[in-house]
C-alpha cells in the first residue's frame, strides 16, 4: 500500500512539474508575434501524418533514418507497456494484462525486440557521434552543453531498455520458480538470454525484477521532464511543427502588410491605411518574430542536416542554420527568465541580433533554401534571417556597402545595376 | 545563327496602338536587359518565341526591377514599391500569362505579386520550351547537333527547390539525344551557385571557398562538354568558375534558351 502511494505520488508530480514546464515553453512561444496557419487544415494533417509520422524526410538518408525509426518505433511501442505499468503501480497489480495470454505474449515479445532494437540503435548512434565524430555533428554552435544533452539522451534510452530487459529476464525466471505473485505471463525472446547472468536466489531476483520495474517508470518519468530542458522536445513538438509548416512554395517571402498599407498610401494619396499598431519592421529580437519561428526553436533537435547543406557553410562561412535555430531558442529561454524574474517589460540590454546572431551570419545566406529543404521537421530557418536582415535594412538602414548601392539603383533606375531605363530594349537592337 | 535579331521585338505599347493583345508577355528581367551575356539568352528567347509563332511583346523601358533583390536583402519598401508600380502597367495592359527569362523574376512575379493585386500566369522560359516540345512545335533538328554531347545541368534554387520546378529544363535537355550527367548534388538537393539572397551584387563573407567554385568543382567532376543552366545569375557564377578552372575552352556554360535555340538553327 506504502509502495501504490508513493507510486501515485511520484507520478503525480512528474506530470505537475512536465504540465509546469509545458505551459512556460507555450507562453514563451506566445510571445511572438501572431500568424495565420489555420489555412487548409486537411493538407497540414496530412503534412503532419507523412512528414512528423511517417518520417518520409528522413530517408534522404537511408542509414540515419532506418535506425531513427527503430528507435522511435520501439519508443512508442514500448510506452504501451507503461499503461500496464502505471496499472499495475496503481492497485498494486502485476502484469496486469497477463490475462491475455497469446495476445499478451506476442506483445512482450515484440517489446523485447523493440527494445534490443531500440538498444543497438542508440549505441550506433552513440558510436556516430563519439566514436566516428561525424562532421554534422560538430560545429561552432556544438558547444559541449548540446553534446552531452545528445549522450544523456541515447544514455537514458539505452539504460531504460536495459532496465526493461533484465527486468523481463528477472520476471521469467521468477515465473519459472513458481514465485508467488509471479504468474506465469510473456514470452521473452530476447531476455531469456540474459537469465543466466541473474542469481538464482528468489529473494535476489525480486530485488532486481522490482528494482528495474522503478527504474523504468522513474526513468521514464525523469525523461518526460528532461525534454524541456533539452533538443529531444522534437518528440514532441514534431507534430504541431510540421502541422503548422510553411505550405506556400519556398521562393516565397512573406508579404509585409504593414509595408503595404504605407506603401499604399504613398502611391494613392487618397487610400487611407487601417489603423495598425505601431511595430517595428523584421526583428530585432525574439518577440519580434512570429510564433511560428519561436515553436522552430523548441522543435529543433540539432540533427545538423540544414547546416551540412548549407552552401555558406560548406565554403566555410560563418552562418549555420542550425546555430540560428539554436540562438533563438537559447535567447527565447532567457527572455522567458526575464519575464518570471521581473515581468513583462524588462529589458536586459540584449537582443537576437548581435548578442546572438551576427551580422556576417545573416549576410552570408543566399536565401536558396537548402537548409528549409533538409530539415525533417520542416523547420524554416530561413524565415528568422528574413527577419533579422529586414531589421537590419529597414530599421537601422545597416547593410553591407554593396546591398546599399543596388538598392539605390533600383531606387533610382529600376534595376540593380546602375544602367539607364531608357537603355533597358537595347539587347534588341544591337548585338 | 548571327547574334542579331532580324525581326523586330514587338512592345507592349506598339502592340497596343495598333489594337492588338500579345497571347504572352516575355518578362526579360534586369539581367536579361543588360547584362551583355544574359542578353544572348534574351535574344533566344525571342527567336523561339519568333520561330514557334506565339504573339508576344516586351515590356521594353516600362519594365522595372521586379524588387526581388530588395526583397531578399530585406528592404520591403523598395520591393513593395517596385511590385505595385509594376503590377500597375501590367494590370493596364491586361496581361494574363507572362513568361520570364529568370528564375528569380518567375517566382517573385508568380508568388509575391498576387498578394498585392498582380495575378497572372507565370511561367520561366524553360517551362515554355517544354511546353512547345510537348506540343510538338518545337524539336530540335535544323541547327548544331549536341547527340552524344555530356551536359550536366544546374538547378537554379528560385526554379528548383523555390517552386519545385524540375523536369522542364530536363526535358529541354532530353530531346537533344545528348547524354545527361546529374551531378552529386542535383534536383531538391541541389547546391546554390552562391548568387541568390542578394549575394549577385556584394562580396561574399570570410570563409575558405567561394561557392561558384564549390559548385562548378562538382560540375566539372561530371566532364561535361556543357554546363546547362536556366538563370542569369547562376550563368554570370558558372561562367566564372569555369574561367577561374582553366576550362573555358573545354567546357561551354549555356542556358536552356541558348541550347535550344542552337538545335533548332535559330
Amino acid at each position: 500500500m506504502v509502495l501504490q502511494i508513493l507510486f501515485i505520488a511520484i507520478t503525480l508530480a512528474a506530470i505537475a512539474l512536465f504540465s509546469f514546464n509545458l505551459k512556460k515553453v507555450i507562453r514563451n512561444i506566445r510571445i511572438g508575434k501572431a500568424a495565420d496557419r489555420t489555412d487548409q487544415p486537411q493538407k497540414r494533417f496530412m503534412t503532419m501524418v507523412k512528414v512528423a509520422l511517417g518520417q518520409t524526410k528522413m530517408f534522404f538518408r537511408p542509414i540515419p533514418a532506418f535506425l531513427h525509426l527503430i528507435v522511435y518505433a520501439g519508443f512508442i511501442i514500448i510506452n504501451i507497456e507503461v499503461l500496464e505499468i502505471m496499472i499495475d503501480g496503481i492497485f498494486g497489480t502485476h502484469r496486469i494484462f497477463g490475462g491475455l495470454g497469446p495476445i499478451y505474449n506476442f506483445l512482450i515479445g515484440s517489446f523485447e525486440i523493440l527494445a534490443l532494437g531500440v538498444w543497438l540503435g542508440c549505441a550506433v548512434f552513440l558510436i556516430r557521434r563519439n566514436v566516428i565524430k561525424l562532421k554534422r555533428f560538430s560545429g561552432v554552435e556544438m558547444t559541449s552543453w548540446p553534446r552531452s544533452d545528445a549522450n544523456y539522451i541515447l544514455i537514458t534510452e539505452i539504460l531504460l531498455m536495459t532496465a526493461f530487459l533484465i527486468m523481463n529476464a528477472a520476471d521469467a525466471k521468477l515465473q519459472a520458480m513458481g514465485a508467488s505473485h509471479y504468474t506465469l505471463a510473456g514470452s521473452f525472446p530476447v531476455s531469456q538470454h540474459l537469465a543466466n547472468l541473474l542469481p538464482n536466489s528468489e529473494g535476489a531476483l525480486m530485488a532486481i525484477e522490482r528494482g528495474c520495474w522503478w527504474f523504468h517508470i522513474i526513468g521514464i518519468l525523469a525523461f518526460l521532464n528532461y525534454l524541456p530542458y533539452s533538443k529531444h522536445f522534437h518528440i514532441l513538438f514534431a507534430f504541431p511543427n510540421t502541422y503548422f509548416s510553411n505550405l506556400e512554395p519556398k521562393g516565397e517571402f512573406t508579404n509585409m502588410q504593414s509595408v503595404t498599407n504605407e506603401v499604399k498610401a504613398m502611391l494613392d494619396p487618397s487610400f487611407s491605411p487601417p489603423e495598425a499598431e505601431p511595430g517595428k519592421f523584421g526583428a530585432k529580437d525574439v518577440n519580434d518574430l512570429s510564433w511560428v519561428n519561436l515553436m522552430n526553436a523548441y522543435t529543433c533537435t540539432e540533427c545538423g542536416r540544414c547546416t551540412s547543406v548549407c552552401p555558406a557553410n560548406i565554403t566555410g562561412k560563418l552562418l549555420s542554420p542550425r546555430k540560428i535555430m539554436m540562438d533563438t531558442r537559447d535567447r527565447l529561454e532567457e527572455v522567458g527568465k526575464n519575464i518570471d524574474k521581473t515581468g513583462n517589460g524588462f529589458d536586459d540590454g540584449k537582443s537576437l541580433i548581435d548578442s546572438y546572431i551576427s551580422r556576417e551570419e545573416i549576410w552570408a545566406c543566399t536565401s536558396c533554401n537548402a537548409c528549409t529543404d533538409a530539415c525533417p521537421i520542416n523547420i524554416d530557418p530561413l524565415a528568422i534571417i528574413t527577419e533579422l536582415r529586414r531589421y537590419a535594412v529597414m530599421e537601422e538602414s545597416q547593410a553591407p556597402a554593396s546591398i546599399n548601392a543596388m538598392l539605390g539603383n533600383i531606387e533610382n533606375n529600376g534595376a540593380p545595376w546602375k544602367y539607364s531605363p531608357a537603355d533597358r530594349l537595347n539587347w534588341a537592337k544591337e548585338s | 545563327m548571327s547574334e542579331q535579331l532580324n525581326f523586330e521585338v514587338p512592345t507592349m505599347a506598339e502592340m497596343i496602338a495598333k489594337g492588338e493583345e500579345p497571347e504572352i508577355l516575355f518578362w526579360v528581367g534586369c539581367a536579361g536587359s543588360y547584362d551583355e551575356r544574359a542578353q544572348k539568352t534574351t535574344r533566344d528567347i525571342c527567336k523561339i518565341l519568333h520561330h514557334v509563332g506565339i504573339k508576344y511583346a516586351v515590356l521594353g523601358t516600362e519594365e522595372s526591377c521586379t524588387g526581388d533583390p530588395a526583397k531578399r536583402a530585406g528592404n520591403e519598401f523598395l520591393f513593395q514599391m517596385q511590385a505595385m508600380t509594376n503590377i500597375e502597367v501590367l494590370n493596364g495592359y491586361n496581361i494574363k500569362k507572362i513568361v520570364t527569362g529568370c528564375p528569380h523574376c518567375f517566382n517573385t512575379i508568380k508568388n509575391e505579386y498576387p498578394g498585392l493585386g498582380g495575378s497572372y500566369d507565370v511561367i520561366h522560359h524553360t517551362q515554355l520550351i517544354q511546353d512547345l516540345i510537348n506540343d510538338g512545335k518545337l524539336k530540335a533538328e535544323g541547327g548544331e547537333s549536341f547527340k552524344g554531347k555530356k551536359i550536366t545541368y544546374h538547378d537554379p534554387c528560385y526554379l528548383g527547390r523555390g517552386n519545385d520546378v524540375y523536369e522542364a529544363p530536363r526535358k529541354a535537355l532530353e530531346v537533344l539525344d545528348a547524354q545527361l550527367v546529374e551531378m552529386k548534388r542535383c534536383k531538391s538537393n541541389g547546391l546554390c551557385c552562391g548568387a541568390g539572397g542578394a549575394q549577385m551584387f556584394k562580396e561574399p563573407e570570410k570563409g575558405n571557398k567561394d561557392i561558384n567554385i564549390e559548385r562548378i568543382e562538382e560540375a566539372l567532376d561530371t566532364q561535361p562538354q556543357v554546363i546547362a543552366a536556366s538563370c542569369p545569375f547562376c550563368m554570370t557564377m558558372l561562367s566564372d568558375g569555369v574561367k577561374m578552372k582553366d576550362q573555358d575552352k573545354n567546357v561551354q556554360v549555356l542556358d536552356i534558351a541558348e541550347i535550344t535555340a542552337r538545335a533548332n538553327g535559330l
